[in-house]
């Protein structure tokens, strides 16, 4: 039973962590609720498809289809949330200036929701679709109170995620959206970063460099606070040099992108908000 | 879910692995065990890993030394590819398996 709880929790950990950032940087969003469960939602019963089409795709692509297929989930999270960021930065500024207004439910945010419902599906999708091929073989393995652990690690993992986000919702109204699409950056970098692992693993990408550093020492890949630092900001104690690549690339066209949106879109008097924006996103 | 249908269309056309290519390096994964347990690869080379399950449950060959993740479905194979690693002992395991799926990597 234990060994189930903590397989699952560490898989409901990594999707819950994506879906708290998400949650939060959709504050006060109309509808904000709905959209995440229904990406819950969505993204078990995806899990359920890619485990039942585990077959398929362990051949396809000579192969490299499991490799194929999580860089593409993520590559597909991490074009959304990317969005998702440079439309915050054009419309940021009112969306919390409406929140302060009692009544009036932020609409502006429902263009840019249905992405993060994707993101939200997606980080449920990958992880669930490993939970359920576990479950199937401690199952067919005849595994005791199997029900019981699943059951933990659900409400363990799920308790941490909900640990974050209660976190994040006490930081000021002044620098809350600005430090939410700043992780939001963080998480989108990390998530290419393991994309390129997945590609290098299938050979598809040169590595260019295997291991820049080892920093095992200090925090391990499988440690479960080396495993938070992966999802949160792309930890990886063994990084190759194209993840670092795949990495710097998305912060950079995401800090520059939002930058020139702010330029676009923002009067001069909202300048001010840039700077806090930006040493959150270099952060 | 944008991404689904080129990926769909992949599918359909890609060709099924298990090319009948050989590889030096070999785990058999059986009682939920690797055999061998402990596999010798050379240092500082790039070399192809298959994983042959014979479990009639999936595993997941992983580690946190070097970097691989696959899952292995019942009754099947999987190829990775691994390297190039410094000589040293580098753990791995079998996801869903943890407390007897144990082995090491020996570079040398």
């Amino acid at each position: 039973m234990w060994a189930v709880a903590l397989l699952v929790f560490r898989e409901v950990l990594e999707a819950a962590l994506i879906v708290s950032v998400v949650a939060a940087a959709t504050r006060g969003v109309f509808r904000r609720s709905g959209f995440v469960g229904g990406g819950i939602a969505l993204g078990v019963i995806g899990a359920v498809l890619v485990a039942l089409s585990a077959g398929v795709l362990a051949n396809a692509f000579s192969g490299v289809g499991q490799e194929v297929f999580n860089a593409c989930v993520l590559l597909a999270a991490v074009l959304m949330i990317g969005w998702h960021v440079l439309w915050m930065s054009s419309h940021g500024r009112e969306m919390s200036a409406q929140m302060r207004a009692v009544g009036d439910a932020v609409q502006t945010g429902a263009s840019s929701l249905s992405l993060l419902l994707v993101v939200v599906a997606l980080a449920v999708l990958r992880e669930g679709s490993e939970i359920v091929l576990f479950l199937y073989g401690m199952n067919a393995g005849g595994a005791d109170h199997l029900w019981l652990g699943l059951a933990i690690g659900i409400a363990c993992g799920s308790a941490l995620g909900f640990g974050l986000y209660a976190g994040l919702l006490r930081i000021p109204m002044r620098h809350f959206f600005a430090v939410t699409n700043g992780m939001l950056v963080l998480l989108a970098a990390g998530l290419a970063s393991t994309a390129a692992r997945y590609l290098i693993q299938a050979d598809l990408l040169p590595a260019w460099g295997s291991r820049l550093w080892d920093s095992s020492w200090l925090l391990g890949n499988g440690s479960l606070l080396g495993q938070t630092a992966h999802i949160l900001v792309g930890y990886d104690a063994q990084p190759a040099g194209m993840q670092m690549a795949f990495y710097a690339a998305t912060l950079a066209a995401l800090w520059l992108g939002a930058r020139m949106m702010r330029g676009h879109h923002a009067p001069r008097t909202r300048a001010a908000a840039a700077p806090a924006t930006c040493t959150t996103v270099r952060g | 879910m944008r991404f689904a249908l080129p990926l769909l269309l992949a599918l359909l056309v890609s060709t099924p692995a298990l090319s009948a290519e050989a590889s030096a390096y070999t785990l058999v994964l059986k009682n939920h065990r690797y055999q061998p347990n402990v596999l010798h690869i050379p240092a500082n080379t790039r070399v192809k890993i298959d994983v042959i399950n014979q479990d009639p449950t999936p595993e997941e060959f992983e580690s946190d030394h070097f970097p691989v993740e696959k899952i292995v479905l019942p009754n099947s194979r999987i190829s990775v590819n691994v390297g190039p690693l410094k000589p040293g002992r580098y753990g791995f395991y079998g996801d869903f398996h943890q407390p007897t799926a144990q082995g090491t990597l020996v570079v040398d």
